[in-house]
């Protein structure tokens, strides 16, 4: 008997109880379409999150106040006021510092937002004119903080573009027009161009305001929440850390490096972390997900067992017409496997519709790799024959006389 | 062809042990009409699947062919109920919402007939018990008759050195029974083997000869000398 043979007779056994069929395929359906959404899910958001973190500026380091330890109690990074806006002038005029390229010393803080009837509460971010060039902020109209804003003290802002948009509508060029923050009036100079974003924080719904207007008009302080430094290139990263350390170190009188009241990420160290994340989410949604389709694969086998049953008779005929164990076995796995690949085939279908769901509805990116999809045709199939060599086996040692005998 | 000798087959369930077959020898030529005869319980049902290859005996040997039967593997035993034995069973045993055709064609599928050898032979065989309109008739809408003369072309398909009928006319009205009987009848006029159980002693009555089986062993044994003709 050919496999062709074998296929057509398996088949239309199959159509014969067609709910039963359809059920459990079902179980595989879901099973594998869960894991390819999830996976893909998984890669995507992981993919969001690096592009992300890259179009922060690949050769990134960020100096942060805080973690030093004090009595056995390790301060969470960011919480202290040790960093100030001559630390950053200092990175940017000390000889020692060859290997950082800009310098943008940041003060963030959130503050509510009024422009006419619109009352928004957003991220206030105190720049100089180099966090345009550190953090690669493109202007679509108008012109970004420059250094005599700085030194002036001015009231001016520049709005992201969300923020644009909630305060002053859709389509409309803000530039020109006020803004209150804090009871000040700035006024609007510019508007910066959409870097996307989502997930952990909107890179578009911010107002930059020169530093010095940020730190004496708004907040009232006189230190920094962050110093950003961009490096001569990405060899480099590494000794730039050591030189602003060791600078800071020297400046805040302190001779043990574990004794730091600041912090210094590179953009590497923030990715590694996101990506470990992400990673581990992939992997335990895949994780719940290979149970769903364990479950479909007991389906199969439960209903390949009641098949078995029902058919005794005819098996004990096929076996008294001269049929061998192994047609038996093969013909009965035959027809497990054709309901594990038919589940797997509409699974990959639903994956990839699901998975594009998500990239819809969510802005992620749509990925569908073509591992996982080979990868769920070779499980389906492996779980048609291990869930279906059970009952198999089972039929094809069925004695002949007895499954004669059943009724 | 056929030679048994000292057959015995005996059931253990626990500590009970039932005799089923005891000491039974016979020999069955090519070409021969024997009726295996005895009410149920008896011990015919079996030696007759002993007879087919679908049991083996406690003790004793089955030469068929030459061959022993009672030393083969599970694999041989398929091979031997393909090539050697057409089975005809009282409850005709046909595939379900399957036509008569390809019911006819399975065991030369078992056996790597090619596709139009199959086709070719199984049309002959129908066409020979009279089903020449019925080719694709599935089980369900014929007649008991009619299925059993399907499974007869079946019997045949592999052209086995003997076709052995478990009582063939069991569910069969008499009408029916009698064309059956002659089918058979012709069959071994051309030359074939036929064993056939049954405790009916007007069907036992068409044979040529014909064993008496009571509690496991040989009773009577002996040319038929009135033999039922149609």
């Amino acid at each position: 008997m050919d496999y062709r043979e074998m296929f057509i007779e398996s088949l239309s056994t199959l159509t014969l109880n067609k709910l039963r069929t359809g059920l459990a395929i079902l179980g595989i359906v879901i099973g594998i379409g869960s894991v390819i959404a999830l996976v893909s899910l998984g890669q995507a958001s992981q993919k969001a999150v690096e592009s992300q973190i890259q179009s922060l500026g690949s050769n990134l380091l960020t100096v942060m106040p805080g973690s030093s330890q004090e009595g056995g109690v390790r301060g969470a990074a960011g919480a202290r006021t040790t960093l100030t806006y001559d630390d950053a002038k200092a990175i940017e005029t000390s000889d020692a510092i060859t290997t950082v390229k800009s310098v943008s010393p940041e003060y963030s803080g959130r503050a509510q937002a009024v422009a006419g009837r619109n009352n928004i509460n957003t991220s206030v971010m105190g720049v100089t004119p180099l966090y345009a060039k550190v953090r690669k902020i493109d202007i679509s109209s108008g012109n970004f903080i420059n250094d005599r804003d700085v030194t002036a003290v001015s009231k001016v802002a520049v709005l992201g573009p969300t923020t644009a948009a909630d305060l002053f509508g859709e389509d409309v060029n803000p530039v020109g027009r006020t803004v209150r923050i804090n009871s000040q009036t700035l006024s609007v100079i510019g508007v910066t161009v959409s870097k996307g974003g989502s997930g952990f924080q909107n890179q578009d719904d911010i107002i930059y305001v020169p530093l010095t207007t940020v730190q004496k008009q708004l907040f009232g302080v006189n230190y920094l929440s962050t110093i950003s430094l961009e490096a001569e290139s990405e060899e480099v990263m590494t000794e730039a850390q050591n030189q602003v350390g060791y600078l800071l170190l020297q400046r805040h009188k302190l001779d043990d490096p574990l004794e730091a009241d600041f912090s210094i990420f590179s953009q590497q160290d923030i990715l590694d972390t996101a990506s470990q994340v992400t990673g581990t989410f992939t992997t335990l949604l895949s994780g719940v997900a290979a149970i769903s389709l364990l479950v479909g694969g007991i389906g199969i086998m439960n209903v390949m067992l009641v098949t078995v049953t029902e058919r005794t008779r005819e098996i004990g005929l096929r076996k008294a017409l001269g049929a061998k164990k192994k047609v038996v076995i093969t013909q009965f796995l035959t027809e497990s496997v054709i309901l594990t690949f038919t589940g797997g085939l509409f699974g990959i279908i639903l994956g990839i519709f699901v998975s594009y769901l998500f990239s819809a509805f969510m802005s992620f990116a749509f990925v569908v790799s073509p591992k996982s999809i080979l990868l769920a045709f070779a499980v389906s199939a492996a779980i048609g024959i291990v869930f279906g060599l059970y009952p198999a086996r089972k039929a094809a040692n069925l004695e002949p006389i007895e499954a004669l005998r059943y009724e | 062809m056929i030679k048994v000798s000292k057959l015995s087959k005996i059931y253990r369930s626990g500590e009970m042990e039932t005799v089923a077959l005891s000491d039974v020898s016979f020999e069955i030529k090519k070409g021969e009409f024997v009726a295996i005869m005895g009410p149920s319980g008896s011990g015919k049902s079996t030696l007759m699947h002993i007879l087919g290859a679908l049991d083996k005996p406690t003790a004793g040997k089955y030469l068929l062919d030459s061959a022993n039967v009672v030393e083969m593997s599970d694999d041989e035993l398929a091979e031997v109920r393909n090539k050697k034995i057409g089975f005809i069973f009282q409850s005709y045993n046909l595939l379900p919402r399957t036509s008569a055709l390809k019911n006819v064609m399975l065991p030369m599928v078992y056996a790597g007939v090619g596709k139009e050898e199959r086709r070719i032979r199984a049309e002959k065989y129908l066409e020979m018990v009279g089903l020449k309109d019925r080719f694709y008739h599935t089980s369900n809408q014929l007649s008991g008759g009619q299925q059993q003369r399907v499974a007869i072309a079946r019997g045949l398909a592999m052209n086995p050195s003997i076709l052995l009928a478990d009582e063939p006319t069991g569910n069969i009205a008499s009408v029916q029974a009698a064309e059956i009987m002659d089918i058979f009848q012709k069959l071994n006029g051309e030359g074939h083997t036929i064993i056939m159980i049954t405790h009916e002693a007007d069907i036992a009555g068409y044979a040529k000869r014909i064993i008496h089986i009571k509690d496991g062993r040989i009773a009577a044994d002996g040319t038929n000398n009135r033999q039922r003709k149609i």
